[in-house]
This record gives C-alpha cells, structure tokens and sequence, in this order.
C-alpha cells in the first residue's frame, strides 16, 4: 500500500513535470483558458449560490436555537456565523462540492478523451497534451475558485441574515452590526490561501486521474470516481495542515 | 521513406514486436495486414514514437528518431498526419477548428489563409460546407474519418499514417475513404502507412503489403503478388474466407 502510494505520488509529480512545459503557442491556450472559464466556472455559479445561501441560513438557525439565551446579544450570532462561513464553510464545504462537480468533469473529460485517442492525436501533432489540457483548467481554477469563494462568503452572510430575519430568529439591526465587529481580514486571506491550494489539488488531482486513464469507458468512470475521493481526502488533509500552519 | 530495422517492444514478459525491418516508401500506399494481436497497432505507433522501442531503430528519409533531439522530433511531427481509428476528432470543437488546430499551432499563415486552407482540405475529402460548423457527433463514422483525413492533411504532411481507417463503416463508404487515401497519397507524394483487416483495401490501394504475425514480418509483396502467393502466412491469413478461396481459385485457372 505504501508503494503504492509512493508510487502514485511519484506519477503525479511526473506528471506536473508535463503540464508546467513550456506552451507551445501561448495564443492557443489562452482561448482555451477562456473556454475552460465557461465550463468549470460560469457553470458552478449557480450551485455554489445556492449552496451558499443555505448554508448561511441553516448556520444562523442552528446558531440562534444554541445561543437562545436573552443575555446573549444577536450580534455574536452573527459573529459565529461570519467566522463560520468564512473560515470554513465556504473555503472548504464549497471546495469539496467544487471537487465532485468540477473535479470529476475534468477527470472524465481527460479520460474520455485519452480512451478515444484524442491526445494521441495531440502528440502526434507535436502538441503536448499534458499541458495544452491541463494548464488552462489549472489557470482557470487558480483563478476563479476564490472569487467563487469570496462570492459564496456574500452571498453565506446573506443566507443567515434572510433566514434570521424571516423566522424571527434574530434583531436583524443588532445582527448586522455583528457581522463588522471585530473583524479580522486576516481570517479571508487564510480562507484565500486554503481556496488556492484546494484549487490547485482539484485541478491537478482530477487531470491526473483522467490523464492517466487505460482502457474503456468503465475505467474512466472508475478514475472520475477514484480522483473525487483522493481530491476529498487530501482537501481535509490540507485544510487541517494549512489551518495548523496559518492560524496558530 | 521510413526505415524500420530490427524494431522490438514489450510490454513487461509479453513481446509484442520481435524484429521488424521493413522499408516503406514514398507516393506509395503501404498496408499493414494481420490478425488481432498480431502487433499492428503498437507497430504504428512505435514509428509514430508513442511508444518507446527497446531495440531497433526508425528513420524517416535518413533522419533516426531516436538520435533526434526533442526540437527536431518536434519539427518531424509536423511532417505527420495520422488518422485513427475512431478519428479522435476534439468533440468540443466544431470541424472547422478541428482542422485549423494545427494550422494555428505550428503554421505563420495569417487567418484568412488558414480558413482557405481548411476550405481546401475539407473540400478535398468532400466535405459540403454546411457540415463545417458542426461537431463531429453530428457526423456520420464516414465523415468523421473523411475530417480526419482532412485535419492529417493540413500541414500538408510528408508521412501519412491511418489505423484502421475503414474500420466500422460499411462497404460503400469503406471504399470511399480507401479511395480518398489512395489519391491523396499519389496526388501529394506521401509516405503512407496503413494499419488493416480489410482484405477489400489490400486489394483495391496495396502498393506495398506487410504481413505480421506473433510480432514478426511473416510476409511482403505488392497486392497483385498477394492473390498469387503460396505462402503458408499470407494462405493462412487471406484465404481463410470461402470468397477470397474462390478468387484464388479462379485466378489460378486463368
């Protein structure tokens, strides 16, 4: 198990060797950038909205019933609910579900079209697959996951401040003023710098997968399934050591 | 021409080619014939270099591939077209961009010369110009294999390589594609390699015929000298069917 982890590891490092080549035409991938904007992001918009909203409104009345005592201001409702949402829900929950919507389109992609010989064709034309596939989803992920995240803070907050609101949970004049006290902005560049490396892992881990895909279709759902659990299972790894490393 | 000598792969304990020379040249259809597992595919794709090779060497008019540098493979790769066997047409891009990508990779033309060079290669395989802002699943197996021709074509390649390109498609359009092979092979002087079953493309555009068996060269001859031989490989393999014994047959009595 261990060698095969080792071994894994060391394919995957290879295989970052080939995607950050040189591009050929710089022209070329930016286009392709430009697509992969569309497809990865633009797409996830919608879900990463509504997972938002509810989640900032379920945090704020699982908040509001466990802090229901009259002695306890809504403003530290709110507090709560800021720094869960941008600590973690947001950065993290978003990252895990971006893994499974994003990750697994990549990897099948990639996989469908290494099982049907589309980057042979690739390289057989002297374009290096690798990184003609793979750098533009990297970019685009690199890119626009934390202005996702930052996206789905907004619209976090505002989910809790409706749901507080609208079932008379909270003072919604005294809630609001708890999102702005004592605010850290430290805590959103910690949340940006978590995004980024998850960005990177879901973009890179899912090519991986799909790149090095052998054999038909069913392998290619195996590897889409394969690449979700290792995205997921290495973004709370990662989350845990980049939470260790920035906020002690 | 491509020079092969002494080619050899294995994949772990399974050898798959065992010594292969062969010589292919140019302006002529050079076909690959023999059963499944026979090594056709890895042989292809050992002289495309997508596969490493343990021993043997190839050369592409004099050029060995593997004293190249990365560059120069780079600059050869560009002097080659390949069709596949499913066509490996990009699914994403319409069949118009399918064919400029190589044009934009490695070509300086300005953007209206390329157009009028994907008009040309897409005419050429006859392709009617309402199809070129389709993607390729709205074409039939038949067109797709003629786009691919028309995307090998481009950089207007010296060396022509097609796995399998008939495979999948009916007799008619089997024909056409072979035919569209065969013409343009002539029309633009290539070098080219054809991976096949059909005994129908052996006989209608084998120049030269290579027959390879458990990873070796068993036989090779022109498609003329296929019907007439008494080798035990080409019997074996070509004279299997009742149509092709009866053609024998036939062609022995006149």
């Amino acid at each position: 198990m261990i060698y095969r982890f080792l071994d894994g590891l060391g394919r995957y490092f290879l295989f970052l060797g080939e995607v950050f080549h040189k591009p050929e035409h710089w022209r070329e991938y930016s286009k392709s950038f430009f697509k992969e904007i569309e497809l990865l992001i633009f797409s996830s918009i919608g879900l990463v909205a509504f997972i938002s909203v509810f989640m900032g409104a379920v945090l704020t009345i699982q908040t509001a019933i466990n802090l229901g005592d009259p002695f306890v201001p809504d403003s530290y409702i709110a507090i709560a609910v800021r720094e869960g949402i941008i600590l973690e829900f947001a950065p993290t929950i978003v990252s895990l579900i971006l893994a499974g919507k994003v990750g697994s389109n990549i990897a099948s992609t990639l996989g469908t079209m290494r099982v049907t010989e589309q980057m042979d064709a690739l390289r057989v034309m002297g374009i290096n697959p690798a990184s003609y596939l793979v750098l533009p989803k990297l970019f685009a992920c690199l890119i626009f996951n934390p202005i996702l995240i930052v996206f789905s803070m907004a619209l976090g907050l505002v989910g809790g401040y409706y749901a507080g609101d609208l079932l008379g949970l909270v003072n919604t004049e005294i809630y609001l003023t708890g999102y702005f006290d004592d605010f850290d902005p430290f805590f959103v560049v910690y949340s940006l710098t978590k995004t980024f490396v998850f960005a990177f892992i879901i973009a890179t881990v899912s090519s991986f997968f799909g790149y090095n895909v052998e054999g038909g279709a069913v392998e290619v759902g195996k590897a889409s399934t394969k690449s979700v659990v290792t995205m997921s299972f290495s973004i709370i790894l990662f989350n845990y050591i980049l939470t260790d490393l920035l906020l002690q | 021409m491509i020079r092969v000598q002494g080619l050899q792969k294995s994949f772990g304990e399974q050898h798959v080619l065992r010594g292969i020379d062969v010589d292919f040249h140019e302006g002529q259809c050079n076909l690959i014939i023999g059963l499944s597992g026979s090594g056709k595919t890895v042989f292809l794709k050992s002289i495309l270099g997508l596969h490493a090779t343990d021993e043997g060497s190839i050369s592409f008019d004099g050029r060995i591939l593997g004293e190249m540098s990365k560059k120069e493979v780079k600059a050869l790769r560009q002097e080659m077209g390949m069709v596949f066997q499913g066509s490996a047409l990009f699914n994403s891009m319409t069949i118009e961009d399918n064919v400029r990508l190589p044009l934009d990779f490695f070509s300086q033309m300005t953007p209206e010369e390329k157009a009028e060079r994907v008009r040309f290669c897409l005419d050429r395989v006859r392709i009617a110009p309402e199809a070129f802002t389709k993607t390729p699943a709205e074409l039939s197996g038949g067109m797709q294999k003629r786009v691919a021709i028309a995307r090998a074509i481009v950089l207007n390649p010296k060396y022509l390589f097609c796995d399998e390109p008939n495979s999948g498609l009916d007799p008619e359009t089997a024909i056409v594609i072979d035919q569209l092979i065969h013409e343009i092979t002539h029309e633009f002087g290539m070098t080219t390699v054809i991976n096949t079953h059909d005994m129908n493309s052996v006989l209608e555009i084998g120049d030269h015929v290579v027959l390879l068996e458990k990873g070796k060269k068993a036989w090779e001859g022109t498609m003329d000298q296929v019907l007439q031989s008494d080798d035990s490989a080409v019997v074996d393999y070509v004279f299997r069917s009742n149509l092709f014994k009866k053609v024998r047959a036939a062609l022995k009595n006149v």
